[in-house]
């Protein structure tokens, strides 16, 4: 830990050293030109420095990438780095004062809360930064219109249900021909934030009909397990007969099926999965820059898809120097802008939060300061 | 013969000149000597330390919450069992090429092959993980369900068949192609060296080259192949990225080689669990870590003990 931080400490300087050397040669140019300096973005927002760290979140990883590309395209002299350890990994590390910010794919806990506040020595920020919505995706010939009630689908992934022509099945597709075939439900063999947002859904909305804890390892033995979004798509693909959950975007050519909210079916869409955070209340008591949503799983609004991935970003509302301060400030800002949520959505197949929310979120990024 | 003269010559000459070359020569090697063991007791250490606040802990608050054994013992399952299927298929099949390659090819053909035979050692094990999910497990649907249908009553082939492929039986068969190589060669080479005489005398005692070959030639190439086994069964023990990207592991301890529910192995379960993990988590993979390190020490040993002890008939002296 310690040299990391004395290696990111290098880091800032050596690109202090350079930044001040760009600054020198703009100094000329504007004393020649007798022009306001600034560069290219300039004018939308003043422009920032220096070297932040994050880790977390693998779910976020696409979008990360995609974020940090077109940021530091823009802030020439910023330099960000995303580290997609696990939402585990990069919560520890954010605690203890390992990266400048972090993704999760769960808010923390007031555990770890309290020692993240620690570690800032001020309020944690903690904003919802990237929603996917998690396809159930199926692999049944002749079967093209799937519809599964959350029970239903609890039951097929409990294997309690173990064929396509079972009533509880029939019972929510009127009309549609169901072949008499073995159901295999594929899960996640690694531990991910997807089977947690998943399981947490299947806990919610199918109630008893989902006897299990929700974490991040599959808790029902027997089922056929695949490594990673990838290996869960191609077991889906290769096996007849198979149903499985995977990040929507990775999940198209495949059926996805619509699933039952309140007296409707959904299907998968951003804009469904999206309005599941305005459906959602705020976790109490997690401080006045923490947005955590306890997720209405269990809906019944019309129009939304409650089988969603929602990942967090943490940063520290104060830093000990203003580069810092700043630089976090202007990427969080970036991220949760409409720009930055619609390459998300072009790039990694997210979600773009609505206009309301980033209403709600930006003051908690705008209140991030250097002091101590 | 050879011992005698050396001996000979040893005694004839007076002290050795120690020039700074050979000392220089003889520091290095033992210097690199010595390394290989501080790294081995480093390993050690490392996977005993980082193990010891898994083994220490309550069983309530580790993976699973039950037990150490109750976390680790399926895994040593799936371990063994896939190396075991992986060494039974195996090892026939490169006695037989080792066979064709010494004494039934052409010495052209024999050359290439041993060269192709080589190449295969040489493949990535994260490509044989990618071959067997996109192309041997889908292409062993036929079999397995063939299997099950007639073969049901085996323990093995009890079914349901996996509808992906994904099973104990294909990871065992492309854990059987990557040790292949390894057993191949080792048995090539002791082949190679059965005495000529032993040979001609066979087969002028009027024996078939079937007859001599079991006659002169495997018995005394017999330590070749075992230890040959043994070192492709410490790389079946020790392979994880195939075994993480292949198989359905969902936990089951089963001998039912062909559906969806199989063990998973101690190095898969590794990769596949040690990216999201923390804290006691971390530790118990570990913990698993150093049962493996343990289980390959005990195969390598048995392997040196088997060699050792038939040194003397191995011709390598």
């Amino acid at each position: 830990m310690k040299t990391v931080r004395h290696g990111a400490r290098a880091r800032i300087a050596a690109v202090g050293i350079a930044t001040s050397g760009v600054l020198l040669i703009a100094g000329c140019g504007a004393a020649n030109e007798s022009a306001p300096s600034g560069g290219a973005g300039g004018s939308a927002a003043p422009s920032v420095s220096g070297t932040i760290a994050g880790a977390g979140s693998s779910a976020q990883q696409a979008a990360q990438e995609a974020w940090i590309a077109t940021f530091t395209g823009q802030n020439a002299a910023a330099n960000i780095t995303y580290d997609p350890s696990g939402s585990g990994a990069g919560r520890t590390q954010f605690i203890g004062g390992g990266v400048a910010y972090a993704g999760s794919d769960a808010y923390m806990t007031p555990a770890e809360l309290t020692q993240a506040q620690t570690r800032c020595k001020s309020d944690v920020v903690e904003v919802p930064d990237y929603v996917s919505p998690i396809a159930v995706i199926y692999n049944v010939p002749g079967v093209s219109n799937l519809q599964l009630a959350p029970a239903t689908i609890a039951q097929i992934f409990d294997r309690k249900i173990t064929k396509w022509n079972d009533p509880a099945i029939a019972a929510d597709n009127p009309g549609a021909t169901l072949p008499d075939l073995a159901i295999t439900p594929v899960n996640r063999s690694d531990k991910s934030g997807t089977t947690q947002n998943f399981a947490d859904y299947l806990k919610v909305a199918a109630g008893p009909a989902w006897p299990y804890a929700v974490s991040d390892s599959w808790p029902v033995q027997g089922g056929e397990a695949a490594q990673g979004t990838s290996g869960v798509v191609g077991a889906v693909k290769a096996g007849n007969g198979s149903i499985g959950y995977a990040d929507e975007s990775q999940a198209r050519g495949l059926g996805q099926a619509k699933v039952k909210v309140g007296s409707e079916y959904v299907g998968p869409t951003a804009q469904a999965a999206a309005s599941v955070l305005e459906a959602s209340p705020r976790v109490d008591g997690q401080g006045q820059y923490a947005f955590a949503y306890k997720l209405a799983r269990d809906t019944t609004t019309s129009g939304t898809y409650p089988v969603v991935l929602v990942s967090y970003l943490l940063a520290c509302s104060k830093y000990a120097d203003a580069p810092t301060a700043d630089l976090v400030k202007a990427y969080l800002n970036y991220v949760v802008s409409a720009d930055g949520q619609s390459l998300a959505a072009s790039k990694a197949g997210a979600a773009p939060l609505s206009d309301k929310l980033r209403g709600q979120i930006t003051p908690a990024i705008n209140a991030i300061a250097a002091g101590s | 013969m050879t011992t005698t003269t050396e001996k000979v010559t040893t005694q004839a000459l007076p002290k050795p000149v120690q020039q700074l070359g050979d000392r220089i020569f003889a520091g290095t090697a033992k210097a690199a000597g010595v390394l290989i063991l501080v790294v081995l007791a480093g390993v050690a250490a490392f996977l005993i330390v980082q193990a010891m606040p898994a083994l220490l802990a309550s069983p309530a608050d580790l993976p699973g919450g039950r037990s150490l054994t109750a976390y680790i013992g399926p895994l040593v399952f799936g371990t063994v069992l896939a190396a075991v299927i992986a060494l039974v298929l195996a090892t026939p099949l490169a006695v037989a090429v080792a066979l064709f390659v010494t004494h039934y090819a052409p010495r052209r053909l024999a050359q290439g092959l041993g060269y192709l035979i080589d190449l295969l050692a040489a493949v990535p094990s994260i490509v044989y993980g990618l071959w067997g999910v996109a192309v041997l497990a889908p292409a062993t649907l036929g079999v397995s369900t063939w299997l099950n249908t007639y073969l049901g009553w085996l323990p093995f082939f009890a079914g349901p068949v996996s509808v992906t492929g994904r099973t104990m039986l294909v990871v065992g068969v492309t854990l059987a192609v990557m040790i292949l190589p390894i057993i191949t060669a080792v048995a090539r080479e002791v082949f190679f060296q059965t005495p000529k005489l032993h040979e001609e005398a066979a087969l002028a005692l009027g024996a078939t080259r079937w007859e001599m070959i079991r006659m002169a030639v495997l018995p005394f190439g017999r330590s070749g192949i075992i230890s040959g086994a043994m070192l492709g069964l410490g790389r079946a023990l020790g392979e994880t990225m195939a075994v993480a990207i292949i198989l359905s592991a969902s936990g089951a301890v089963t001998f039912n080689l062909i559906s969806s529910d199989n063990p998973s192995t101690i190095a898969g379960n590794i990769a596949l669990q040690f990216p999201d993990s923390t804290g006691l988590a971390v530790n118990t993979l570990i913990a698993s870590g150093l049962v493996l390190f343990v289980i390959t020490l005990l195969v390598n040993a048995v392997a040196r003990f088997i060699i050792n002890r038939r040194r003397e008939f191995s011709g390598a002296n």
